[in-house]
């Protein structure tokens, strides 16, 4: 199923998950993210760009628990713990903010 | 006292056990799916909390060198994940010393740090696991 931004049709599996990487920018998330009737602010950013990064170095998108050790270590406690990373992606933080992220589904991630 | 049933005490026990897994891989990392698909495992399988090993002999040494460039036979290289393992906490990868050298290849080859064995010490290792999956 397509998403439409801004006149251009991008390509999803039947999840929801962008196709191509290669295609993702700033407004493809926000689009995705308002289906989901979430709006993004600074923090779910945080995550977002934190999640592009670690793909970028490993070619995994990493599973929850890994993911919520690795905002530790980069943004502090407040940040790296389940409640925080949960309130922010309801759906799973893993599986949710790697969707907005143009990422594949964690590996392992039903 | 007097009522315990020997099922609940013994599934209590069992979900306590932590044993030990060993991923031995023997093969390229491109041409077959085998490396690509043990590296998945190992990775999903990190979830349950085992005392894990991975193990890479023959021409599995070859998934750890650096530099691959899979661009030419258009697929995903794949190397930079091993480097993430860490992060899972699988930090014990051994690499056996004859099969590194019988290909021309050192430890600075490889994109991670990894404890060498000789075939003996790679033997006993084996024998020393509960769990082996070779791939």
């Amino acid at each position: 199923m397509p998403i439409v931004v801004n006149g251009q049709n991008y390509e999803t599996d039947e999840e929801g998950y962008l196709t191509n990487r290669n295609d993702w920018n700033e407004d493809l998330a926000k689009e995705m993210a308002k289906v989901d009737n979430c709006d993004l602010s600074q923090n779910h950013w945080e995550v977002i760009n934190f999640l592009r990064e670690y793909y970028e170095e490993y070619q995994i998108a990493p599973a929850v628990r890994v993911l919520t050790k690795a905002i530790g270590k980069k943004l502090g406690p407040d940040k790296g713990n389940s409640k925080y990373l949960y309130e922010l992606f309801p759906y799973g933080p893993a599986k949710q903010a790697c969707k907005y992220a143009g990422l594949p589904k964690p590996t392992g991630c039903v | 006292m007097s009522e315990t049933t020997g099922g609940v005490e013994m599934d209590e026990e069992v979900s306590g056990v932590v044993k030990k897994f060993l991923y031995v891989n023997r093969k390229a990392p491109y041409g077959t799916i085998y490396a690509l698909e043990s590296l998945e495992v190992v990775l999903i399988a990190a979830a349950f909390d085992q005392d894990v090993s991975l193990v890479f002999l023959d021409d599995g040494v070859y998934q750890l060198v650096k530099g691959q460039h899979t661009k030419p036979i258009d697929v995903k290289n794949f190397s930079p994940t091993y480097r993430a393992l860490e992060g899972y906490d699988i930090e014990k990868l051994y690499v056996e010393k004859e099969s590194l050298e019988a290909r021309g290849l050192t430890e600075a080859d490889l994109i991670v740090p990894v404890t060498l064995l000789s075939a003996t010490e790679m033997a006993e290792l084996m024998e020393d696991q509960d769990v082996v999956m070779s791939f």
